[in-house]
């Protein structure tokens, strides 16, 4: 396997009973690319993530991830990556410190590494002041900052995000893609699955699926020229409506 | 009255269609009148007993001999010494001490009258019961064939004293206690589930933005489950009076009133919880530890409210199954009308028009 | 007018939702609050509707004071809270009719009014609200929120969580509700979306910070706006960050956004900046500022 490439994908398929929610994708991702997994609802963009972050088993096909086949090895996966999501990223009734501990801790940092990583991260991000509080009652991108922090804390080879910016103000969103700049430039890789268009902007390079199967993958600039359109948002409406 | 009917349309649809709340809605009651009902056995076998004979006469010889032969009890051993009784309680070796009197046998024939004691564990109060009347009608049969070619009849005369819970209820008593249980389950509980599930929703925002009163969203709410209840309260009585042969001695139809106003107070007190609950979850809660914990214990269904302290006590006036309990209990077992439960039933009756009151009062036009 | 909003401000414990808001919407006009999670959209749209009380303030809709007339308020709006609020386990035709007939009306009253919308959906009508994705959730909620002809209709991010597709026929079918005369107020966290309203307002932390056709607000962008590339986009960042004459420095995309803080900027400088700082195959050219641009620019 070349080392550069750090998710392959080939023919990875996924069913449930006579439905294929995956249908036979094939791509490659390397290592410090920002790579863009786009989608309506529904067209198989988060079966396929959990395929790739080995917690579904796929029916067909083969996928390595992190040097690590999701078939065999998927746990070996799972301590290799980092994950984030909309919708659950951190214990809202724990402070911003427990939070670091905690999850430093389940991927195993010794107490030292959680020390020194979590006022890392605390200067970084400059919560000096709010450290001690609940995060629950930080704002909203305070928390997406803090939750893509904490899931770079073991150095994961990949880090996946899943719809990672929405509702935040504008500035907010810009510093948080900053962040992932930033990752990607000291060779984390970043996978990103959203069904926002101007997150689509963004990445090196974007996959778009429809029903299942890939249907374009090249960068936005390309699919751009390639489809004629204006803007990614273009792009998905004349591949969404065929 | 169209909006009304639509409403309550639609919370029929989410009842028939929450299979699983459903079922535990139809199933609870009758689980938990089985559980009971079964529990409470009648039936005893192979008890082991002590007999503690002063006399040893053939009489009392004969009569120990019966027993033994019963299929009933088993003669664990003999007691000696009057002081030895609390002892083999104690040691939970057995369940009964039959106490002879001394000179039982002359007594018999002199007086044609003996006594024989039947000391019972009661801190398993049905088996003490069903011993006692086991043993009763043993010596009953004993009595009559005795009784046979005499002409003045000879009397055994069984004194039953039971030990450590003098004070043994009816084995009846848990059909009046489940029927409250499940009641006050259905009816609170579900209500306030089913209220918060719309704030849960974002629907109640909704419904709160439309011409509908607020007394409408409510009773269209409480309504169904009024419905539920009442089928509730007819499976349970029809099932122990079928199953266990449970009497009931009073009025089909003043049972069935007091049920409905019984319903109603706890409708009520659901609409209540759901006012201060924002989530299924905390309705769920409130409902289990403010209401149901208060009806098992304090409502005088397993522990007597008299031997409870005093402020136990007090507190249990506050409780509406407790009036209830004395209510149903008086009209299915001891067959009252309403002429000795009018009090319980004003009472019942101000509790449910203040939480009506209340209710209405706190249910909130607007957010927050 | 449709909507007056005077001076509204509402505080939940120490925590204030809304300071000093005023603005009006026009009869008939397609008006959009545009705003991030949390800047109040959400307790400004339960105040008009009657479901929240201000601390300080008055409003009106459809000529109705909030407080005092909330009955007739109620009666003539259409209100779609943001999650798409619908029984889950009622279908489409029942979660319709339910609504009409709270309301006092039925579908075949106002089927004119919805038919567009509810032709797309209509064939899953048996299909119960908890199965269907986020696009038809969207329509139906919408249907539901319509079915008494309301004059105002009040939508709390309807767009959110669905996809682009959803999105734009989303924005079609408001467009020809604004044309049967509904007036529409709008709330949205999307910038993208703010050129397809009438006019907008931009609202962040309980503020209003502008007010204007999406034409004039970015018209009022006060300086001029460069699209930057280079082989790097991290270290271009970075870069154009530690510049000392910049004013904004924004990605946008495969671009920086950028501007200047000099009257006399030369970009032919800042690209002798850049190569200084080993970029490569860097363009700088000038572009029009887009409305996320102004926001930020009023945010900051």
């Amino acid at each position: 396997m070349s080392t550069n490439k750090v998710i392959q994908v080939d023919g990875l398929t996924k069913m449930f009973g006579d439905f294929t929610a995956v249908n036979a994708i094939t791509f490659d991702v390397k290592k410090g690319e920002i790579f863009g997994f786009l989608g309506a609802n529904g067209a198989g963009k988060t079966t396929a993530m959990k395929m790739l972050i080995g917690i579904s088993n796929p029916t067909s096909g083969k996928a390595n991830v992190a040097g690590f086949d999701v078939f065999t090895n998927a746990e070996d996966i799972k301590k290799n990556i980092g994950y984030m999501s909309q919708k659950f990223a951190l214990y809202d009734d724990l402070t911003v410190k427990e939070n670091i501990t905690f999850f430093g801790g389940i991927y195993g940092l010794s107490r030292s590494k959680i020390k020194e990583k979590s006022n890392a991260l605390i200067e970084d991000l400059g919560l000096e002041t709010v450290a001690n509080q609940l995060v629950g009652s930080l704002p909203l991108g305070w928390k997406q900052k803090i939750s893509f922090s904490v899931a770079l804390l073991h150095d994961p080879k990949i880090v996946f995000l899943d719809e990672p910016t929405g509702g935040v103000d504008p500035i907010t969103r810009r510093q948080f893609w900053e962040m992932i700049y930033k990752a990607a430039n000291q060779g984390t890789t970043v996978f990103v699955t959203t069904h926002y268009m101007d997150e689509a902007e963004y990445c090196d390079r974007v996959s778009i699926m429809v029903n299942g199967k890939i249907e374009a993958l090249d960068t936005p600039k390309n699919l751009k020229t390639q489809f004629k359109a204006a803007n990614m948002n273009d792009v998905f409406l004349k591949l969404a409506r065929g | 009255m169209n909006r009304f009917i639509g409403f309550i349309k639609k919370e029929f649809y989410h009842i028939f269609r929450d299979r699983r709340s459903l079922f535990i809605l139809f199933g609870m009651p009758i689980a938990q009148i089985l559980l009971f009902g079964f529990a409470i056995t009648n039936e005893i076998n192979n008890v082991d007993i002590a007999i503690f004979d002063h006399s040893k006469d053939a009489t009392t010889k004969e009569i120990i001999n019966k027993i033994s032969a019963s299929k009933y009890f088993s003669i664990k051993q003999m007691v000696t010494h009057e002081a030895d009784i609390a002892s083999v309680f104690e040691k939970g070796h057995v369940k009964a001490v039959l106490n002879f009197e001394k000179d039982f046998s002359k007594n018999l024939i002199k007086d044609h009258k003996a006594t024989v004691q039947i000391i019972t564990d009661a801190t398993d109060p049905n088996t003490a019961n069903t011993i006692s009347n086991y043993v009763n009608a043993i010596l009953q049969q004993y009595q009559k064939e005795l009784n046979k070619d005499i002409t003045i009849a000879y009397q055994i005369v069984p004194e039953t004293r039971m030990v450590y819970n003098p004070e043994l209820k009816s084995v009846f008593m848990f059909v009046p206690g489940v029927m409250t249980i499940i009641l006050m389950l259905v009816s609170a509980m579900m209500t306030s589930i089913s209220i918060t599930r719309e704030k849960e929703l974002g629907t109640m925002e909704i419904l709160l933005v439309s011409p509908l009163k607020p007394i409408q969203v409510i009773i269209g709410k409480v309504f169904p489950y009024i419905f539920l209840s009442i089928i509730n309260a007819i499976v349970i009585v029809v099932l122990s009076i079928f199953i266990f042969n449970m009497p009931v001695q009073g009025s089909m139809l003043l049972l069935a009133l007091e049920s409905v106003l019984f319903i109603i107070s706890a409708l009520a007190l659901g609409i209540l919880i759901s006012t201060i609950s924002a989530t299924q979850q905390t309705a769920m809660m409130i409902s289990l530890m403010g209401l149901m914990l208060p009806v098992i214990l304090l409502s005088g269904f397993i522990f007597p409210i008299s031997s409870m302290p005093l402020p136990l006590q007090l507190i249990s006036n506050i409780i509406p199954a407790k009036w209830f309990i004395i209510i149903i209990k008086g009209i299915m077992l001891k067959g009252v009308g309403i002429e000795f439960i009018w009090k319980e039933t004003l009472i019942l009756v101000g509790m449910t028009v203040f939480f009506i009151a209340l209710s209405v009062r706190k249910y909130k036009i607007r957010l927050e | 007018m449709s909507i007056t909003i005077q001076h509204i401000s509402k505080s939940f414990k120490d925590v204030v939702a809304l300071k000093d808001v005023s603005f009006e919407v026009k009869e008939g006009e397609l008006f959009g609050l545009i705003g991030p999670d949390g800047a109040g959209k959400t307790t400004l749209f339960r105040i008009l509707t009657t479901l929240l009380i201000a601390n300080e303030g008055t409003a009106t809709v459809a000529g109705f004071d909030v407080i005092n007339d909330y009955k007739s308020i109620r009666n003539s709006v259409g209100y779609m809270p943001g999650k798409f609020s619908l029984y889950q386990d009622l279908t489409i035709e029942e979660n319709l009719i339910f609504f009409a007939t709270i309301f006092g009306t039925t579908i075949e009253k106002n089927y004119d009014l919805i038919k567009d919308i509810y032709i797309q959906i209509e064939p899953f009508k048996n299909r119960r609200a908890g199965k269907l994705s986020g696009g038809m959730k969207q329509k139906l909620a919408l249907c539901c929120a319509l079915i008494h002809k309301p004059k105002v209709l009040f939508l709390d991010e309807p767009t959110t969580g669905v996809d682009p597709v959803s999105r734009k026929e989303f924005w079609d079918m408001l467009k020809r509700l604004q044309k049967k005369g509904i007036t529409i107020l709008v709330s949205t966290p999307y910038m993208d979306e703010a050129e397809l309203c009438d006019r907008i307002a931009f609202i962040q932390d309980g503020k209003i910070l502008e007010i204007d056709t999406p034409e004039a607000i970015v018209k009022h962008y006060p300086k001029p706006m460069y699209n930057i590339r280079s082989n790097n986009m991290y270290q271009l960042i970075n870069s154009l960050k530690a510049y000392e004459h910049q004013h904004s420095v924004y990605p946008f995309g495969e671009f920086v956004h950028y501007t200047d803080n000099r009257l006399d900027f030369n970009p032919k400088e800042l690209m002798l900046y850049l190569e200084s700082k080993n970029l490569s195959e860097i363009s700088i050219q000038i572009t029009q500022p887009t409305i996320e641009d102004t926001f930020m620019e009023l945010a900051k």
